[in-house]
C-alpha cells in the first residue's frame, strides 16, 4: 500500500517495476494498429450503435399503434 | 540520502530505456494507419427508456451479461437491479452504508456487489431460497475507499481502492488472494480483459497498468495522462486498453505495441472524463464527461461523431449491453437512460 511505504521502499519497488517492464516484448505499431483497425472494421457491420436497430426489431421502441400499460 | 539519489538515477534511466524502445517499434502512427478509412457516420442515439427510482446521485452502473439487466448504485443508499425493456425494478436492495461509489452484476447473473467509503466490498445473493436478498460476504482488508469492483465468477471478485491497491479475493471464505501494488495513487477505476486472464487499473497517479491475475503480476504501465485517470476499459479484441482522465481527454493504449495509439481530445472539451465504454466492435466510444453530456468518438479516426445530450447533471457511469443493442447512462440527477 503505497500509503505505509515509506519514500524509500516506494522507490525501490517502482525500480524493481522498470527493471521487469524493461524487457517487455513490443510488436510494430504498424502491425498491431492494422489488425486493431481490420478487427474493428469486420465487426462494425454488426454493431447495432453504428447500424441502427430497425424499429421493429429494438425491443426498446414501443410498438407501433399503442402502448402497453401495466 | 545519497541512496534515495543513486535509486531515482537507476529509475530515469530505465524509463529512458523503455521510452527508446517504444519508440523503435513506432515505425507508423494509428493516424497514418487511419488515413484510407473513411469516418463512421453521424451517430444519433435517442433515448429510448429512462429508469427513474433513485433519490440521489447515482455514482455507477453495470449491466448483466446476455441480459437486459443492469444494476444501478445510488447514494439514496440503494442498489437497484433494473428490467431495462420493461423499466421495472427487479430488486431494490437498502445498503448499509450509502456512501455507495462502485457496483457490480456477476457474470452468472447471481450475485451484485457494491462499496464505497465504507472501505469495503459487499456481495448480495439475488437468487437466495427466500426469495429475500441479502448481504452474502462481506470482503473487508482495504484501508481506503472502493472505487470499483469486477466478478470474475461466482467466487471470485477483484476490487480497486483509494488506498492504491487492487484486490482479487476468494468471495467463498470472504479473504483476500492477491494483492496487486504498485500505484503510487488512489486507484479509480478497472476492468477486466474478455479472456478473465488480466485486469487493467486507472490510477491518480496518472497511469494504467495491466496486471496477470494468475501471476500476480503488474505487466505494463502507460503513462501519458496529464492528470487522474478516471474511467478505463478494454477494447473488445482485449488487445488494447481505453482510459479516460481528469485532464479532459481519453486515450487508446496498444497493449502488444506497448505504448500510447492515440488520444481523443477536443479544444471545447475542457472538463474531466467520469466514465466510458466502446461499442461492441470497439469502432464507437462512449465517453462521460462532467459537462452533463456524453461524447460518442470514431475510435479509428479520433473524431467525434455524436453527442448524447439529456441528463441535467453529470454523467457519472455509462455502459453497453453485451449484445451492443443498447447504451445505459446514469447521472448525478437520479436517473438512467437507455439509449440506442
Amino acid at each position: 500500500m503505497a500509503r505505509d511505504m515509506s519514500d524509500i521502499d516506494i522507490l525501490k519497488m517502482e525500480l524493481e517495476q522498470l527493471k521487469k517492464e524493461v524487457s517487455t516484448p513490443r510488436e510494430p505499431v504498424s502491425k498491431t494498429s492494422k489488425e486493431t483497425m481490420d478487427w474493428c472494421e469486420a465487426a462494425s457491420g454488426t454493431d447495432l450503435l453504428i447500424t441502427g436497430v430497425p424499429d421493429d426489431k429494438n425491443p426498446y421502441k414501443p410498438e407501433k399503434g399503442g402502448c402497453i400499460i401495466t | 540520502m545519497g541512496e534515495m539519489e543513486e535509486l531515482r538515477k537507476e529509475a530515469d534511466n530505465l524509463k529512458d530505456q523503455i521510452t527508446e524502445a517504444r519508440k523503435v517499434v513506432q515505425d507508423t502512427t494509428l493516424q497514418e494507419a487511419v488515413a484510407g478509412t473513411t469516418l463512421v457516420g453521424r451517430v444519433q442515439l435517442k433515448t429510448r427508456k429512462t429508469l427513474r427510482g433513485h433519490l440521489a446521485k447515482i455514482y455507477a452502473m453495470h449491466w448483466g451479461t446476455d441480459t437486459k439487466l443492469c444494476v444501478s448504485a445510488s447514494q439514496d443508499g440503494k442498489l437497484i437491479v433494473w428490467d431495462t425493456l420493461t423499466t421495472n425494478k427487479v430488486n431494490a436492495i437498502p445498503l448499509k452504508s450509502s456512501w455507495v461509489m462502485t457496483c457490480a452484476y456477476a457474470p452468472s447473473g447471481n450475485m451484485v456487489a457494491c462499496g464505497g467509503l465504507d472501505n469495503m466490498c459487499s456481495i448480495y445473493n439475488l437468487k437466495g431460497k427466500d426469495g429475500n436478498v441479502k448481504v452474502m460476504r462481506e470482503l473487508a482488508a482495504h484501508t481506503g475507499y472502493l472505487s470499483c469492483c469486477r466478478f470474475l465468477s461466482d467466487s471470485e471478485i477483484i476490487t480497486s481502492s483509494g488506498d492504491c491497491t487492487c484486490i482479487l479475493w476468494d468471495i467463498e471464505t470472504g479473504t483476500e488472494k492477491t494483492i496487486f501494488a504498485g500505484h503510487l495513487g488512489d486507484c479509480m477505476s478497472l476492468a477486466v480483459s474478455p479472456d478473465f486472464k488480466m485486469f487493467i487499473s486507472g490510477a491518480c497517479d496518472f497511469t494504467a497498468k495491466l496486471w496477470d491475475i494468475r501471476e500476480a503480476t503488474c505487466r505494463q504501465t502507460f503513462s501519458g495522462h496529464e492528470s487522474d485517470i478516471n474511467a478505463i476499459g478494454f477494447f473488445p479484441n482485449g488487445n488494447a486498453v481505453i482510459t479516460g482522465s481528469d485532464d479532459a481527454t481519453c486515450k487508446l493504449y496498444d497493449l502488444r505495441a506497448d505504448q500510447e495509439l492515440i488520444t481523443y481530445q477536443d479544444s471545447g472539451i475542457m472538463c474531466g472524463v467520469t466514465s466510458l465504454a466502446p461499442s461492441l466492435s470497439g469502432r464507437l466510444l462512449l465517453a462521460g464527461y462532467d459537462d452533463f453530456n456524453v461524447n460518442i468518438w470514431d475510435m479509428l479516426k479520433a473524431e467525434r461523431v455524436g453527442v448524447l445530450a439529456g441528463h441535467d447533471n453529470r454523467v457519472s457511469c455509462i455502459g453497453v449491453s453485451s449484445d451492443g443493442m443498447a447504451c445505459c447512462t446514469g447521472s448525478w440527477d437520479s436517473f438512467l437512460k437507455i439509449w440506442n
